[in-house]
């Protein structure tokens, strides 16, 4: 059985390599690389694990940002997708999590049949984790998110969802969407050759008509978060490290610390 | 004049970059303590088309041009001389000549299983008393009619214990010596009457297989003569022009991977109250080692651009080869100096990388012959 799976992907820059102005506390992004978001490379490795146990299976990548972000999505098709689209207009600019979803599953929308959506958990850059779980809902299809283990069989998925002191083993039938954490697989890395195919490769960009998405619905101003202060939390103060030979000793050590400090 | 890269060969480095960080440098040290020959990072480098960037998607090598190869093979070396010789000797020194001057039958035969990196390649023209003296050739082969039988050995080969196809060249017609009296020959490791030798004990590049190849008798069937009968010097020294590119790239990646680790020791490391880094001399050389860095990188990727452009390449990869050597060398033992004692130890990696590119300056053509090359563009040959 083939699979036509769409993997929604977004350009981050890289929050290893971001620094903090110390004197106004905000990120510093200049010269700082954009790459795939982690997670979503997770959903697209899982995306082509499936193409290549099933021949035939289809998968496109969907993404909205700056005309930049095509650079994400020409890593995505050396990786081995097969179509990537941009959705790129400033109407959709400064869109928030609702704002986005409402512009990604319309543009998915358009795209026509899928069998899975794979996103990523949450992007490093704001870590929300709602935009996969929101698609969903407005596609009205079943959503599992935080997936770490994934089989399918026909049309039957069958994920390992993780909780923090465990996971659940949950059934749902495709069309669905799940998001992928880094413990589901590894990234594959781009291949030489299709580095050459993705340059080549015509990107789709549409706009925010090309989607027929409704324009009271995307953008800042339809946006319902608002900025309200973006501050650097204080750093925490050095810690205090409690020496001792024995475990005895230590666990002295630690009882006298806390008491003179009168926490117990 | 364009100095930028395309963006197919800037994706090329950092696919590289990656795959060297996380796949290459993490081993690079236990390989080289233990001499081992890094089998799984070459089957992944097969898999990613590293091991058939220059070659055309048809004959299942990854479609790419020669700068994108120097590309991969300096970011490979940049953690791990071994791991791009392996990558370099394969690509330049056995797929190409094959890819060159190989018949039809004989590149579908070949390069499919090379540039895919299925099978492994190497090259034997070096013998005990012939290297850059190719006349000096020993090594013979006989013509029986419907097949050739070899005989004689081959030192120094790179990727020899690993590879699965070999071009030899061998002398088939002494009285005609260098120009008329050398072939080249396609022999697989399976050929009845070769084997494998002495496995070298090397001061550097040591998880890079090096050895003895012996023909005794080995039958060698007439469709695997490469290139023409008495061609087989023509088929050596082009082989070696884009051989030296890849050996060049060899050496700027060591060079640039020692310079990296280096810059980041100094600023951590604090002698008389402050980091290595502020101190002006220590500056200076640096100064003068990332110059020079990167004057090698512009002269090997000019040679690969000209074979990319089919331009005349000899004298560039010469220079390129010569320059690039001198400075791995330069460079990695001011970097060693610079890590002071714990530069000499195994706790960090100069001391592999100085080892390491102090081959670059032998092989494939030592400093000198690079320089016989290019005076004989000045003044003509003889």
């Amino acid at each position: 059985m083939a699979y036509k799976i769409i993997v929604c992907a977004k350009q981050v820059p890289d929050t290893n390599e971001i620094k903090t102005n110390p004197e106004t506390g905000t990120l510093i992004r200049d010269g700082v690389p954009s790459i795939l978001n982690n997670d979503d490379a997770n959903a697209l490795e899982e995306a082509l694990k499936l193409k290549d146990a099933y021949p035939g299976t289809t998968i496109t990548v969907i993404t909205m940002g700056p005309p930049q972000a095509t650079e994400m999505l020409q890593e995505c098709l050396a990786m081995g997708a097969d179509d990537a689209i941009l959705l790129s207009d400033r109407a959709l600019g400064g869109s928030d999590t609702w704002a986005t979803s409402n512009a990604i599953a319309a543009g998915i929308e358009k795209v026509g049949e899928y069998d899975i959506i794979f996103a990523g958990r949450q992007a490093i850059d704001g870590d929300t984790a709602q935009v996969g779980p929101q698609i969903a809902e407005k596609l009205g299809i079943p959503q599992v998110s935080y997936v770490k283990e994934f089989e399918i069989d026909g049309k039957e998925v069958t994920v390992k969802r993780a909780l923090e002191d465990g996971y659940e083993v949950i059934k749902l039938q495709t069309p669905c969407l799940l998001t992928a954490i880094k413990e589901l697989n590894t990234p594959r890395y781009m291949y030489i050759k299709g580095i050459y195919k993705a340059m080549k490769h015509d990107i789709k960009v549409w706009n925010a008509a090309d989607i027929g998405v409704d324009l009271t619905t995307v953008g800042l101003k339809a946006s319902p978060t608002n900025v309200f202060k973006s501050f650097t939390p204080k750093p925490k103060g050095a810690g205090q490290k409690v020496a001792g030979d024995t475990d005895k000793e230590l666990a002295i050590n630690l009882l006298v610390g806390l008491k003179e400090k009168n926490i117990i | 004049m364009n100095f930028n890269l395309t963006k197919e060969q800037e994706t090329v480095r950092k696919m590289v970059r990656k795959f060297a960080t996380n796949e290459v440098e993490p081993i690079a040290a236990e390989c080289d303590r233990e001499h081992r020959f890094p089998v799984e990072t070459v089957e992944k480098m097969a898999k990613y088309g590293i091991m058939g960037i220059p070659y055309p998607e048809e004959y299942e090598g990854a479609g790419g041009d020669h700068v994108s190869y120097a590309i991969a093979v300096e970011e490979l070396s940049r953690v791990c001389g071994s791991t791009g010789v392996i990558c370099s000797a394969h690509t330049s020194l056995c797929t190409w000549p094959i890819f060159a001057w190989g018949n039809e039958e004989q590149k579908k035969k070949y390069v499919p299983d090379l540039a895919s990196g299925r099978k492994i390649g190497a090259f034997g023209l070096t013998e005990p008393n012939a290297g850059t003296d190719a006349g000096g050739q020993q090594t013979v082969a006989v013509d029986m009619g419907d097949h050739y039988v070899l005989n004689g050995s081959k030192v120094f080969i790179t990727n020899g214990g690993y590879a699965d196809t070999f071009v030899i060249i061998a002398m088939t017609d002494k009285t005609k010596g260098t120009h008329g009296g050398i072939t080249a020959f396609i022999v697989e490791k399976g050929f009845e009457g070769f084997s494998i030798g002495k496995t070298e004990d090397k001061l550097g590049i040591c998880a890079s297989s090096t050895t003895e190849l012996i023909m005794q008798d080995c039958i060698v069937p007439k469709e695997n003569v490469l290139g023409k009968v008495g061609e087989g010097f023509k088929v050596a020294l082009s082989t070696l022009d884009g051989g030296r590119i890849g050996i060049a790239s060899q050496a700027l990646g060591i060079a640039q991977g020692a310079f990296d680790v280096t810059v980041e020791y100094m600023k951590a490391r604090k002698q008389f109250g402050k980091t290595l880094s502020k101190f002006q001399a220590l500056q200076f050389e640096m100064a003068a080692m990332k110059t020079q860095i990167e004057a090698a990188r512009l002269l090997i990727y000019r040679a690969a651009n000209f074979k990319d452009l089919h331009k005349e390449y000899s004298e560039a990869s010469a220079m390129a080869k010569l320059f690039a050597g001198e400075t791995a060398m330069h460079v990695t033992t001011k970097c060693v100096q610079f890590h002071g004692g714990y530069g000499y130890t195994k706790d960090y990696p100069v001391e592999r990388m100085m080892r390491d590119a102090k081959i670059t300056e032998i092989y494939e053509g030592t400093s000198e012959v690079q320089k016989i090359v290019i005076a004989g563009k000045i003044f003509g040959k003889k």
